[in-house]
């Protein structure tokens, strides 16, 4: 039900958001997203709150503003989701333009677009600041489980090769043309998916013998660990607790 | 079928993110168990390959275009534990890394994606080897079959998420019909690519294929049938329940018909636990037929979970010790 | 005589399918030399190498290397002691940055901290790829993945370097560039390759492989000139 981003999201600049360590941009993504997702859908302020937020922190990040909205395109399949909710939702209806329009349904429209635009967003915005090594090593601080990591760091140093692999079949296909009716289109697809896959393994026991050759037995080595400062954690988390004050406002005003 | 933000409420992401740990939690002990450290890297150029294997699209009605999920495909190649660790890496990878999936709704994502389907194609799978002859053919089709059926089971497991805690304001049988019919066809197209990537691997390297390393095995020992049929029981029976008991027809069934036409349906009692049983009457809460396919599963699930724990006290009773 | 870098004695080994790949091979290297294994493809030549630290075991003969044996109780020390540089440098750069893939190595071996720093500098200096140390490796060019795995054994501070293949798929400026790298080492050398050119340029002994053994040993300029014994064994 989405779109892909295929490649990674980061684009290097010098700034603050650029420079904390990495672990303290992944909480303050889950904590942002939390508040969004826990703020009541008819507390329009507490929304413009957090919209405020994230374009100061995408400028904080001196990232343009287009290049995030550029990647925010994989939403339409879920934006146009979301349009069909007030013409397919039940309930009372309310006369909108001259439609007759369902109110649970436009509800759910607002809710599911500003909700989704938010996090994707703000999801975009933590790629773009944070490489993806460094992704990993502040999953890692923050205590996945390492064998998690371990197959996290592999795939990722692998996507663009398989990718890559993948992305010269189908043009070699493509080149010796293509059936267009899907029967025929999945057939050498599927084959040479499957080739792919006995040569990605194969390649995944040439890695093991790399490892075993530099002295691997069994546990990946650990690398030090960098520790963060309580200042960085004050300015990775000053957005998101901002947003959960927003969110948690209403119930305390009524 | 990546779910953004937004779209399912706070308090059933976040139970669904605890219950995701567990899962993946129960998952990494047991893949752990068998895993030599040889598999960590080819376990990660799995995901990287699921990856790439969720970029394949096929058209599945005017406009559309499905992709692949690779949750059977993981079952079958890499056993099913390993399977859900490896799709729980690729899910969490794409949210993270990729900004494909919303953040809140990682839970509700593995899932689907990561528990639920390569678990459903693995118990078809293995319910249908169990009965068939053991040749590669057999193989590759089993897996295109349970491929083809994962994929609906896990957009039900949406559509159950949806009826919990959606947002959108539509109806659930609305999007029961559309996402379960949509999903029946991709569905198609996911089962045939799959059982052609199988056999596919099969043909070169048939070591590699975790599901199907008794067809290597050539001592002659028998497989032990009792347990292969129950699970060939659980598979069917999880199929019955999850596809037609949506459809099942809510006009009273033979008896209930007979009460209503002699008058005496009123006179029934009702059972003491009617209304204290979270599942009483078949249905629990919110609309009624995506609960009662619930309901259907999660009938079949206990039902077997009571079945199978007779057995097996039933045979320590029978075999002292 | 000093003791051999590598010492290689009638060295065996089937595939499980019962081809014979390796059938008796013999050789020493002295430290500081620098050998070119030539041989036509499927000769053994890789899985030679193979066996060289241990990956591979022989159903008979020995290898010592620095005169410790390959064997199950040496195995780690072993690979310190022998830099093997795959032909495919993705598949020796499996780690999601330079730094990271270099320091692999010697971290396996209880180097940390400062001097896990400072090794890693050096293998990179050594082989002119300092500046790419917080890079990706798959955003480098091939030449430079080749060059970086170099280093990535290099921090070891193994006795002798074996290299598969190191200019196989490069285009004339990163041949270029390797070779130079190469000469600059400092270290006992074993190249496999069938690039007789590149052979000719970086070493001063050649062996030549045919069906498992060795089956000519001598000075680069002796063996290469000899067109008939190339001609037998197609290269």
């Amino acid at each position: 039900m989405s779109g892909f981003h295929t490649h990674a999201l980061y684009r290097h600049e010098h700034s603050v958001l650029h420079d904390l360590p990495s672990q303290v941009k992944i909480v303050a993504l889950v904590l942002f997203v939390g508040a969004v997702v826990a703020t009541p859908r008819e507390v329009f302020w507490a929304f413009g709150v957090d919209g405020a937020l994230l374009i100061g922190a995408v400028l904080l990040a001196r990232i343009p503003v287009g290049f995030i909205v550029r990647r925010l395109v994989i939403e339409i399949p879920f934006v146009l989701f979301a349009v069909l909710m007030p013409f397919i939702g039940t309930g009372e209806r309310t006369p909108v333009l001259g439609v007759s329009l369902s109110v649970s349904g436009l509800w759910g429209a607002w809710t599911i677009f500003v909700k989704g635009t938010l996090g994707l967003g703000a999801s975009v915005l933590m790629a773009a600041t944070t490489e993806v090594p460094d992704i990993l090593e502040g999953l890692e601080r923050l205590r996945l489980p390492r064998l998690v990591i371990a197959i996290a760091g592999f795939m990722v140093r692998y996507i663009d090769v398989i990718v890559g692999e993948l992305r010269r079949m189908r043009i070699a296909m493509t080149a010796r043309g293509y059936d267009p009716s899907w029967i025929g289109q999945a057939r050498p697809i599927a084959t040479s998916a499957g080739s792919l896959f006995v040569r990605s393994y194969e390649r995944g026991e040439r890695v093991h013998r790399a490892m075993l050759s530099r002295g691997y037995t069994g546990a990946m080595p650990v690398f030090e660990r960098v520790t963060t400062t309580p200042q960085q954690w004050l300015v990775g988390l000053g957005i998101p607790v901002l947003a959960w004050l927003s969110a948690i406002a209403p119930w305390v005003m009524r | 079928m990546h779910i953004p933000d937004g779209f399912i409420n706070g308090t059933t992401s976040l139970g669904a993110g605890i219950a995701a740990a567990g899962g993946i939690g129960a998952a990494l002990r047991q893949a752990g168990k068998k895993l030599a450290d040889r598999h960590i890297p080819l376990a990660g150029l799995a995901a990287a390959f699921i990856f790439a294997a969720q970029m394949i699209n096929f058209p599945v009605a005017a406009g559309t275009s499905g992709h692949l999920i690779g949750g059977s495909l993981a079952a079958v190649l890499l056993g099913p534990w390993l399977a859900s660790v490896v799709m729980a890496v690729v899910v969490g990878v794409q949210a993270l890394i990729f900004a494909d999936g919303g953040v809140s709704a990682l839970g509700l994502n593995i899932i689907n994606m990561a528990i639920i389907a390569p678990w459903s194609a693995w118990l078809i799978y293995k319910g249908l080897r169990a009965f068939l002859p053991r040749t590669q053919r057999v193989v590759a089709i089993s897996a295109g079959i349970a491929a083809a059926f994962s994929v609906e089971v896990a957009a039900l497991g949406f559509v159950a998420e949806y009826a919990i805690g959606g947002t959108g304001g539509a109806p659930v049988s609305t999007v029961l019909i559309a996402m379960g019919g949509v999903h029946a066809l991709i569905g198609i197209g996911e089962g045939f690519i799959t059982g052609v990537i199988v056999a596919t691997v099969l043909a070169a390297r048939p070591d590699i294929v975790t599901g199907a390393t008794d067809l290597l095995d050539t001592s002659g020992a028998q497989p032990r049938r009792i347990g292969r049929f129950i699970l060939a029981g659980v598979g069917a029976a999880l199929l019955v329940a999850a596809f037609l008991s949506p459809f099942a027809n809510s006009n009273p069934d033979g008896l209930e018909r007979v009460a209503e036409d002699k008058g005496f349906i009123d006179t029934a009692q009702t059972s003491p636990i009617d209304g204290q049983s979270p599942f009483a009457g078949y249905g629990f809460g919110g609309d009624g037929a995506i609960a009662t396919a619930v309901a259907g599963v999660l009938g079949v699930a206990v039902t077997f979970g009571i079945g199978y724990g007779i057995v097996r006290i039933s045979k320590r009773v029978k075999t002292p010790r | 005589m000093s003791t051999p870098a590598l010492e290689v004695r009638g060295l065996t080994y089937s595939y499980p399918d019962g081809r014979r790949a390796l059938d008796g091979a013999d050789f020493h290297i002295h430290p500081g030399e620098r050998v070119a294994l030539l041989g036509a493809n499927g000769a053994g030549k890789t899985t030679l190498v193979l066996h060289l630290n241990g990956i591979l075991r022989p159903s008979a003969g020995t290898v010592r290397v620095a005169g410790l044996e390959v064997n199950d109780d040496n195995l780690r020390e072993i690979r310190r002691r022998v830099g093997l540089v795959f032909q495919d440098p993705d598949d020796q750069l499996f780690m999601p940055t330079v730094r990271r893939d270099v320091a692999f190595g010697p971290a396996n071996f209880g180097v940390q901290g400062q001097d896990l720093d400072r090794r890693v500098a050096e293998a990179l200096d050594a082989v002119g790829m300092g500046d790419a140390i917080d890079r990706a490796p798959h955003h480098l060019s091939l030449g430079e993945r080749r060059r970086v795995a170099v280093a990535t054994v290099l921090a070891m501070k193994p006795e002798i370097l074996v290299l598969d293949e190191p200019s196989s798929n490069l285009d004339p400026a990163g041949r270029r560039e390797l070779a130079t790298m190469l000469d600059s080492l400092d270290i006992t050398m074993l190249m496999v390759t069938h690039d007789l050119a590149y052979a000719r340029e970086l070493c001063r002994r050649v062996m030549i492989m045919n069906q498992g053994t060795i089956v000519a040993d001598g000075p680069m300029e002796h063996v290469l000139a000899d067109e008939e014994l190339l001609a037998t064994n197609r290269l």
